[in-house]
């Protein structure tokens, strides 16, 4: 069996030539296999979100190769590659179309990686699939499905991000700190059913976070960055076994304690 | 001498108007779905309109000059606004001009090309030409109540129609472009593509706008579009701003939303002859046009800052 993602040697720089250039990926190799949910840590700047970015194809690589169950995705678009991946970003306002109704948003998810033709947007049945789906948040979302999704809570609004993400099953979940945004109890139920929907599809994922205590928790693989770099990368029993202050050790290890002052210390 | 002036006005000149506001909102309001389309559903400022709706009559004009029957020039009508639609499109997706500015190229571009078309600045069809689909002299004809009723007609079919469009696969597309572009290409949506699509087609109804207006007046004229984004503009906040309570909420809500364009349209020709009859000089109709869409879009801004004040005072 090949592996489910394939990054090769990428590179990008922002801005190349003017004062505000900037190394964001200087090399990054990883391998994940089928059902690996990986997560990922480590300071500002260091090149998680770009990392994911880069997979999106939000902008090409400058170097590298990028891979997906086999399938060479360097150079697709960013539309094309939505066809493999799923995808909940940091700011809940960006995974939904807030002029838009839930059932509109999750039909628009449903049809993703194929062709959209005259046929009517949604149907009758897939009205009652999303019900269902809907009901198992607990949100009690399967009662408004013609409600705007703008007039829906951050924490609501995720959630339907996530069950849009899951709803074609994709080759790989792509979770950007999406939980960041929402307030601690929010944020923990969003975990939940994150959890949830990877474990009930055996989806592959990777999730960026903040909080080094979700990524010990949450996955079976670990990877911390620096520098446009991956520096540290466990999992098994090794990972289950870490402890905050292990990672905070690894992470003055790595940067020479210039993280003493970095915002992962909150979490 | 406001006593001289009151006792000059003719109220009934005003109720002898308003077959003609009538028939010139339904046609204009045609456009004004067009407007709707991109500027509301693409959050586009499309001023592509202001050529194309010239072309549109340019095309219907000539052709029908040279023999065509006026119901299947329009469909020529249509197809001229389309590609107009398309080459902002391209400006704006395979060249990446930002969209306001795509569009004033075409329009600019589209003046030269409406010249080209016609030959000269102006090109008459005459007012006893047969089968027009539309004429002013229909609105003083002994039938006229068919002639409104078959364009009350026409425009309800063409709301069908748009509903019907936003409600498919690709129409849900372009209206989750104009949403969140972000969350349209993140669930495999090719922007690029929908934008262009939604450029072409609301082109394409000011392009079909175009030759209705052309056959009712009798004639193409360059500077027919000039203004005409105004026009349209105006419709669709007017309609906002009367009927978008009453319209939102419901089954069916987007048919009521587009079908209110048209009595935008319509209340605008209504204004706008009022404003004539009260004697101000014609010259100043632009900046008339003007104030209005500048007050109506004004209206939601100020209620909103308005409010929070309010809640900022509690």
């Amino acid at each position: 069996m090949g592996y489910m993602l394939e990054i090769e040697n990428v590179h990008k720089t922002f801005n190349i030539g003017t004062i505000n250039e900037k190394v964001a990926l200087n090399g990054v190799n990883l391998k994940l296999n089928e059902g690996d949910f990986v997560t990922i840590i480590g300071g500002n700047g260091a090149g998680k979100s770009t990392t994911l970015n880069a997979i999106a194809g939000v902008w090409p690589v400058d170097q590298g190769k990028l891979i997906v169950d086999g399938t060479d995705i360097t150079r697709l678009p960013e539309h094309k590659r939505a066809a493999y991946l799923g995808r909940v970003f940091q700011d809940p306002m960006i995974g939904t179309a807030a002029t838009m109704s839930i059932e509109e948003n999750m039909a628009i998810a449903a049809r993703r990686g194929e062709r959209r033709g005259f046929g009517w947007g949604i149907s009758k049945k897939e009205r009652e699939e999303y019900k269902k789906k809907l009901k198992v948040l607990g949100l009690g979302l399967e009662e408004r499905l013609s409600s705007r999704v703008g007039l829906l809570s951050g924490g609501q609004r995720q959630a339907i991000t996530l069950l849009m993400a899951a709803l074609k099953k994709p080759k790989l979940l792509l979770l950007d700190e999406h939980t960041a945004a929402l307030d601690p109890k929010t944020a923990a139920k969003v975990l939940e059913i994150s959890d949830k929907i990877i474990d009930e599809n055996g989806l592959t994922a990777m999730m960026v976070t903040h909080n080094m205590k979700d990524a010990i928790v949450h996955g079976n693989r670990l990877i911390m960055m620096h520098e446009g770099k991956i520096i540290y990368d466990v999992s098994g029993e090794e990972k289950k076994s870490l402890s905050v202050s292990d990672l905070l050790a690894k992470f003055e290890e790595a940067s020479g304690g210039e993280f003493a002052n970095d915002r992962m210390l909150l979490a | 001498m406001i006593i001289n002036y009151l006792s000059s006005l003719d109220p009934t000149a005003l109720l002898r108007a308003l077959p003609g506001n009538v028939a010139q909102g339904l046609i204009w309001g045609i456009m004004a779905l067009g407007v709707y389309i991109t500027f509301r559903i693409l959050d586009f400022a499309d001023l592509t309109v202001d050529g194309s709706l010239a072309t549109g009559g340019a095309v219907a004009v000539m052709l029908i000059k040279g023999g065509m029957h006026p119901a299947v020039a329009l469909i020529f009508a249509f197809l001229a606004g389309l590609a107009a639609g398309f080459i902002t499109g391209m400006l704006h997706t395979a060249f990446g001009i930002p969209g306001i500015l795509a569009s004033i190229l075409t329009q600019i571009a589209l003046y030269s090309i409406n010249l080209g078309i016609m030959g000269k600045s102006n090109q008459s069809i005459g007012i006893a030409q047969q089968n027009l689909v539309a004429s002013l002299r229909y609105v003083t004809a002994d039938d006229r109540e068919i002639f409104f009723l078959k364009l009350i007609l026409g425009c309800l079919l063409l709301v069908a129609f748009v509903y019907w469009v936003f409600g498919t696969e690709i129409g849900s597309a372009i209206r989750a472009t104009g949403c969140n572009p972000q969350m349209a290409r993140a669930q495999g949506i090719n922007t690029n593509f929908t934008k262009v699509a939604a450029l072409m087609f609301s082109n394409g109804l000011v392009g079909l706008c175009g030759g209705i207006y052309a056959q009712y007046q009798g004639s193409a004229d360059v500077n027919a579009g000039r203004g005409a984004i105004v026009i349209g503009l105006a419709a669709v906040i007017i309609s906002e701003v009367i009927f978008g309570k009453l319209c939102s909420g419901k089954r069916f809500s987007f048919a009521y939303t587009l079908s209110a364009v048209f009595v935008g349209a319509i209340l605008y020709y209504v204004a706008y002859t009022l404003v004539l009859w009260l004697r101000m000089p014609s010259d100043y109709m632009k900046l008339f046009s003007a104030i209005v869409v500048a007050c109506f879009l004004a209206i939601p801004y100020l209620k909103e800052k308005h409010a929070v004040k309010r809640r900022m005072a509690k």
